[in-house]
């Protein structure tokens, strides 16, 4: 087993990338199929994300890519390989008009930037984005358009900039 | 002030603050576990921000199981396995192997979990200690890794979704109806980020085995955990399972005056046995809606009802008969227990007879790891709780869910059948006597 790529190398949410939509109720099953979950290498998971419901996606997605998708993201299990596939993948963030709870707690964990937003139904598969986290927002340049998002609450927000829980924890037994 | 809700109450103790919805606290764990598959994950965390030989915060109270591909269908798995041993042994924890049973089973007729503590699992169905009056929600790995070095965990303190149900449940209507329809009704995701409180005199008659359903599937309407104030029905429960006296605080039950996000309220009186249509658990209708639908295989078990009061109502409902033809039956005990239960009483022999196959405990074919998985255009009903596409095999298969007596019945006649045809007793009383208070 690899170790999950560490915050400090991960994509920059803030710069331009292409997005792959989704619809609603994606759950951890369709993010990585049960099958492929005995490993746990980010790699790995990597090539096998969403492999049923579109297989090109593993093949095709480029370090600091995002993924956008409807109401209630990561549902179903909570198996963190989901978000870690992502990670895997080299997603810069997740944009979803909701999120489920754990999937949402697995991703701030690992340092995976999510951010809520009611317009994400607004991106087509394709369009270049980006997300600016401090101020909440998700910009499609693609389509010159803003939407808003729900900022991420201070104590989440640096988790995610301390690299996730992990920094946090070795950080605060040093303490 | 306004008054506090159980969950708030529960995260305000293991806290120290005055937790309120929507507070972010870190807080006190009591139980950890996590199991084959989110385990090694874990275990990596830990090492990571601990070192290899750091000391767990807990050893008495980390328990790790083998479950989910138990026994391993594959040398990856078996690894795992090998990896959960090695952990647990290293750092003196608790550790169930194979054919110990179902993570969510263990702790729970192990004793491991009281009223009040904070339990927190590497499985999404952690949130079935709340039926015991316990705040147990899942979380990840890593989650899980940094709090088996610290000790606690942070928590966004939940708003509460308070389910309150009154009357008499009709013959063949269970606490897995009851559940089914509060997710049609709030949906799949209508709970996510909320504690489910259950509540009412229909809640206050269940045994601790339905109330455990109930918190169960809490997770399939999103919630973080799914609470039932626990009761003197909880403290012999605990008595009966662990030989020690249980003290109820009872501080342990939400104020008359605490915030609800919302309150839902049922006629217990009205409710027919419901089944959730593939492929999503909040599709849920009444039995007469499917009854007639063709179905291939029958799965008896999991953390949801895999209990033996589960696999009893089955074997009554085939005592002497046999399943329909155009049908195979798998029945996975979730616990050891169950299983030697299962021996002990006769019903081994009668499902055997019947024709079912009975495996060793565990998770069997919930998740679509092995033991039972379904193939292309299969139709399954299954006591579990999720039916995602590909839940359980191939994405072209299809899985209804519903209660033990709905699977019982149906696998007589080949095809969803209402329960009330057949079976009338909704509980007997007399298994109760045997194995539960
Ligand atoms: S029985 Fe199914 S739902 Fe329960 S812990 Fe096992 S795989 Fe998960």
């Amino acid at each position: 087993m690899t170790t999950p790529s560490d915050a400090t190398a991960r994509p920059d949410p803030s710069e331009p990338a292409r997005a792959w939509v989704f619809g609603d109720n994606i759950d951890t099953d369709q993010i990585t199929p049960s099958r492929f979950i005995v490993s746990s290498d980010p790699d790995e998971l990597a090539t096998h994300a969403f492999e049923d419901l579109r297989p090109e996606f593993s093949q095709s997605v480029e370090p600091g890519d995002f993924v956008v998708a409807g109401e209630n993201f990561g549902s179903g299990s909570s198996r963190e390989h989901s978000p870690l596939a992502l990670v895997g993948a080299g997603v810069s963030g997740v944009v979803a008009q909701s999120f489920a709870r754990i999937f949402f707690r697995n991703a701030i964990n690992l340092g995976l930037p999510v951010l809520i937003c009611q317009g994400a139904d607004a991106i087509d598969d394709g369009d270049e984005i980006h997300m600016d986290l401090d101020a909440g927002i998700v910009v499609n340049h693609t389509k010159d358009e803003q939407y808003d998002a729900e900022a991420l609450p201070q104590f989440l927000q640096s988790l995610v900039e301390q690299g996730g829980l992990k920094a946090y924890t070795k950080a605060k037994l040093d303490r | 002030m306004t008054g506090k809700t159980l969950a708030e109450k529960l995260l305000s103790e293991k806290s120290g603050t005055d937790a309120r919805a929507g507070d972010y606290v870190e807080a006190e764990i009591d139980v950890a576990m996590a199991h084959d598959i989110t385990g090694p994950l874990a275990f990596q965390t830990f090492h990571e921000v601990a070192g290899e030989d750091a000391d767990l915060f807990a050893p008495d109270r980390t328990i790790f199981t083998i479950d989910h591909h138990a026994p391993a269908d594959g040398v990856q798995a078996a690894n795992n396995h090998n990896a959960v041993r090695e952990f647990a042994a290293k750092h003196g924890a608790n550790q169930f192997d194979v054919g110990d049973g179902i993570c969510h089973a263990v702790l729970v007729e192990e004793g491991f979990v009281r009223p009040g503590d904070l339990v927190i699992g590497a499985d999404s169905h952690s949130t079935t200690y709340g039926g015991l009056g316990a705040f147990g929600t899942g979380v990840g790995s890593t989650d899980l890794g940094t709090a088996l070095a610290t000790g606690d965990l942070w928590f966004r303190v939940p708003q509460t979704m308070r389910f309150e149900v009154d009357g008499d449940l009709q013959d063949g209507v269970y606490a897995k109806d009851l559940i089914l329809r509060f997710i049609g009704d709030v949906g799949f995701d209508g709970c996510t980020y909320m504690a489910a409180e259950y509540a009412g005199s229909t809640i206050e008659s269940l045994p601790i085995h339905e109330r455990l359903v109930l918190s169960n599937m809490a997770i399939e309407m999103g919630g973080k955990t799914g609470l039932v104030a626990p009761d003197d029905r909880t403290a012999s429960y605990l008595e009966r399972q662990t030989g020690t006296e249980i003290d109820l605080d009872d501080a342990f039950r939400s104020d008359d005056d605490a915030v609800y996000e919302s309150v839902h309220t049922y006629d217990a009186t009205e409710l027919a046995p419901q089944v959730s249509k593939p492929s999503n658990p909040q599709n849920a209708v009444d039995v007469t809606e499917v009854a007639g639908t063709p179905l291939d295989q029958i799965f008896v078990g999991t953390c949801t009802n895999g209990r033996y009061e589960d696999i009893k109502i089955v074997a009554d409902i085939l005592d002497g008969e046999t399943l329909a033809p155009n049908v195979r039956m798998v029945v996975v005990p979730a616990s050891k227990s169950v299983y030697s239960h299962m021996l002990n009483t006769g019903i081994f022999q009668t499902l055997t007879e019947a024709g079912a196959v009975i495996q060793n405990a565990g998770c069997g074919p919930c998740a679509g790891y092995h033991q039972g998985v379904l193939g292309d255009g299969d139709v399954s009903l299954a006591t579990a709780n999720r039916n995602f596409p590909g839940r359980e095999g191939s994405m072209e298969s299809r899985v209804y869910l519903g209660s033990p007596a709905t699977a019982g019945v149906s696998a007589l006649y080949g095809e969803i059948t209402d329960p009330r045809e057949v079976q009338t007793n909704r509980y007997d009383d007399t298994v109760f006597a045997e194995v539960l208070p």
